[in-house]
């Protein structure tokens, strides 16, 4: 290629630099405003159209190395004038004030989207709640005794329009070292390092102040990663038009109640922090007939099954209580008791428990189900 | 001029210049196979993803495996214009155009598929509008929109020259809507020196800047799975695996192209066996990285076996998928490196079969990496099964039929070759043979 010579250009290169620090000021300026993503998009596109007609530019104009020198170091002479004192204070300002930034600006993009309800909508309290159930394992017969389908989970159906076939809370079987089974009910066990929060896309599930991973289900888009991440298999998805009653249908959409659910989103198990706020226990720890459930509130150190009040730090010591999956780092606000239902008066080797049901069908005749 | 200039210009300007009834029958065809992917696509829509055969526990399927698929195959632009170009490797220049043409096409098919994946299209704006740094699909929106822009722009600034040179000749013979596009897009291009400069300068900016870009894309889209708590994509190699295979599958398709347009238009000439040989050669060392980077991932996992690998290995090696996985292996990785060892099959016929051996394995592999991974059960419930509906089928279909479409198209409208880059590297070398000529010659002798 043919090698241009031109006058020494370092005015313009500085024009350049100055140029630069704009772009990068107002960068800043916008990432702060939390425009994040389309800044990325626009500095990407900028960057892709420009590159290549500075480059035409600067190869008509190349400096040599020479020139580069000279723009620090006054005439390329390596001595520090007063001009180049200040030119490489200027740069070391910059350099500074951006590592400043930088910190600031991973803070920012750690908590964006995460952002909770404005505290001016929350009932007025001392302190914050923090949520938390204890499931006593040794309690949990899978409802056998009574002879009906597990009892939490039917509660909860109904309570919550749940549509079929959704369990937000839904009773597994283990199997156990030797012989025999546990039941365990699993509600979403409510993260506090919650891994579906961490990959949405639009933070439409969210960690709310008090606790429970809620979801937005007028801003899901319906991408399902969350369904991947859950490791608790927690997440449900409404793959076509759910069933659910008239009434929900009417209810005007609250993502605190997950009523009327949307085609399209994901749903799942919210704690009730509906029902708690108004001073009831959750659907599920009302319907279950051995009261195995607890709620309660970590701050406070108290839970309670609606008969008995436990202290929570207690009862967990006492009790050599775990969490599922603890080596995932998820930090579950649900808490197990380990057993098998012998507080009920139940044999390990009695398994299986019956099918749960979903009453919605009858109510909106032609909607779609699906299986799991 | 020389015959072998002329002759390049011809076969450039023939696709442009003449339409034949084969053409409209090709892309009859594919418009059918779109419009039928798109009645299906209304159908999933109106009812919702309950027509597919996802459901909660295997929540993804065909749409997400087409998405890595095509984003895998764009990679081939990149490495036959961009790596290649770096390593100076003068032999590709006929076929990176064709490369550029597959990296925008698959791009924008592969980008579609993660909107017909949404349960909520209608919101795809809130990615955004709430976007957030955190999550790996905001990473991917990113990086793929970026490398769109990118490859646009890569496929874009080589054409100037031979945009101008389609302006030169066919304007007047061609519609005039065409012979417009050609002079907008020629951007005044008039071959001076200055424009040759800026233009060399410009395409050679691109070419650093393109590298660094498809490698985080197809990294980022491994991040979708390798960033959640999933046994079986819970891998550091994910990200490098997925671009080496990304860029296995890439030459493979642009292998398959490359013939079919040969074919079509009677490119022999320009695109030689040698040009399959060294595509070929390269696919095979592609897929030694492939089989190596297989072993380190199952060695690793497999030797420990953790709780939970057991499943994963079971499903994959004997069980459910052993057919797919096997196939993938053997058909996909071996069978290519064995067929490129042997000099007999090193034939367009031969390595065009390895090609399509491999683009059927690679996809078949993305299947299988969805799949299993999400099929391992989290808790003590029965294993959940997939399989695809007609809808998903019919819009996979409609994607392949998409892709040709635009390839189709491009080629009728654009220049199939890089006339310019070819006819000046052609002068070059016969500059250097002149100068070893004369440098051999007898001191005092002139040569002119």
């Amino acid at each position: 290629m043919v090698a241009t010579a031109r006058a020494p250009s370092h005015r313009r290169w500085r024009g350049y630099a100055a140029l630069g620090v704009a772009a990068a000021a107002a960068v800043v300026a916008l990432l702060m405003w939390g425009l994040t993503p389309l800044v990325v998009l626009l500095g990407a596109v900028t960057v892709l159209v420009s590159a290549p007609l500075l480059a035409a530019r600067a190869s008509m104009s190349r400096p040599s190395r020479r020139e580069w020198k000279t723009w620090l170091f006054a005439d390329g002479v390596r001595t520090v004038d007063r001009r180049a004192a200040l030119r490489l204070f200027g740069v070391a300002a910059i350099f500074g004030s951006v590592t400043q930034l930088i910190p600031k600006m991973v803070e920012k993009v750690l908590v964006q989207g995460q952002t909770p309800p404005d505290p001016g909508d929350l009932p007025l309290r001392a302190r914050t709640r923090q949520w938390t159930m204890i499931i006593d394992l040794r309690r949990c017969d899978g409802c056998q005794s009574i002879g009906l389908p597990p009892q939490c989970t039917t509660a909860c159906i109904e309570g919550h329009f749940t549509p079929e076939p959704m369990e937000w809370i839904e009773v597994y079987e283990h199997e156990l070292p030797g012989d025999g089974t546990r039941f365990v009910p699993t509600p979403c066990q409510q993260c506090q390092n919650p891994p579906c929060v961490n990959v949405c896309p639009v933070g439409a599930t969210f960690s709310a102040p008090e606790g429970p991973v809620l979801i937005d289900q007028d801003r899901c888009i319906g991408c399902r990663i969350c369904m991947a991440a859950c490791p608790y298999d927690r997440r449900f998805f409404n793959w076509g038009d759910p069933p659910v009653p008239p009434e929900a249908l009417l209810a005007d959409y609250d993502l605190e109640l997950q009523v009327p659910a949307r085609k399209g989103t994901v749903m799942k198990c919210d704690f009730c922090p509906d029902m708690v706020r108004s001073g009831t226990l959750p659907y599920c720890i009302q319907g279950c007939p051995h009261r195995a459930i607890y709620y309660g509130d970590l701050e406070e150190d108290l839970a309670t099954n609606g008969r008995e009040l436990v202290s929570v730090s207690r009862f967990l010591a006492n009790n050599d209580a775990f969490r599922l999956k603890e080596e995932l780092g998820t930090q579950p606000r649900v808490f197990y008791i380990p057993g098998h239902g012998e507080d009920v008066g139940r044999d390990p080797t009695t398994t299986g428990f019956l099918p749960i049901r979903w009453p919605w069908k009858s109510f909106a005749e032609g909607s779609a189900t699906w299986s799991r | 001029m020389s015959p072998w200039q002329k002759r390049l210009e011809e076969a450039t300007l023939e696709p442009a210049r003449t339409t034949t009834r084969d053409y409209y029958l090709v892309v009859g065809v594919l418009l059918a196979v779109i419009a039928w992917a798109l009645f299906a696509y209304f159908v999933q829509l109106r009812d919702g993803l309950v027509v597919t055969g996802m459901r909660d526990r295997i929540s993804w399927g065909l749409y997400i495996t087409m998405f890595v698929f095509f984003i895998g195959i764009s990679h081939a632009g990149t490495l036959i214009s961009a790596i290649l170009r770096v390593a100076n490797a003068t032999w590709r220049t006929p076929v990176t155009r064709m490369a550029e043409f597959i990296t925008a096409v698959a791009l924008m098919t592969g980008a579609l598929f993660v909107i017909v994946d949404l349960g909520r299209p209608d919101r795809f704006l809130n990615v955004l509008i709430h976007g957030r740094w955190q999550s790996p699909i905001v990473w991917d929106v990113v990086a793929v929109t970026t490398y769109l822009t990118a490859s646009l722009l890569y496929l874009y600034l080589p054409m100037i020259p031979d945009l101008a040179f389609f302006r030169d000749r066919l304007t007047g013979k061609v519609p005039r809507w065409k012979s417009g596009l050609y002079r907008i897009l020629a951007i005044n291009w008039r071959g001076t020196d200055t424009q040759k400069r800026q233009l060399h300068s410009s395409i050679a900016i691109m070419m650093i800047l393109i590298i660094p870009i498809a490698v985080s894309v197809h990294t980022v889209v491994s991040w979708i799975f390798a960033m959640t708590l999933r046994e079986a994509w819970n891998s550091a190699i994910f990200g490098f695996f997925f671009v080496a295979g990304a860029i296995f599958s890439g030459i493979a398709t642009l292998i398959i192209m490359m013939a079919l347009l040969r074919r079509v238009y009677r490119l022999e000439e320009f695109i030689t066996v040698k040009h399959f040989q060294y595509l070929g050669f390269l696919m095979a060392a592609m897929a030694g990285v492939m089989l190596y980077a297989n072993i380190s991932e199952y060695v690793t996992a497999g030797f420990k076996l953790e709780e939970g690998a057991e499943f994963i290995f079971r499903q994959l090696f004997v069980a459910e998928f052993a057919p797919y996985f096997w196939f993938y292996l053997i058909a996909g990785l071996i069978v290519p490196i064995v067929l490129l060892f042997i000099p007999r099959m090193r034939t367009v016929g031969g390595i065009v079969f390895a090609a399509v051996l491999v683009d059927l394995a690679m996809w078949v592999e993305r299947y299988f990496i969805v799949v299993t991974g999400l099929r391992a059960p989290l808790l003590p419930y029965e294993p959940a099964n997939y399989a695809p509906t007609w809808v998903e089928w019919s819009i996979t279909a409609g994607g392949f039929a998409f892709f040709a479409l635009l390839v189709t198209v491009f080629v009728k409208i654009f220049p199939i070759m890089a006339v310019f880059e070819m006819v000046e590297e052609q002068e070059e070398q016969a500059a250097e043979r002149l100068a070893i000529a004369s440098e051999s010659a007898l001191p005092g002798e002139a040569i002119t």
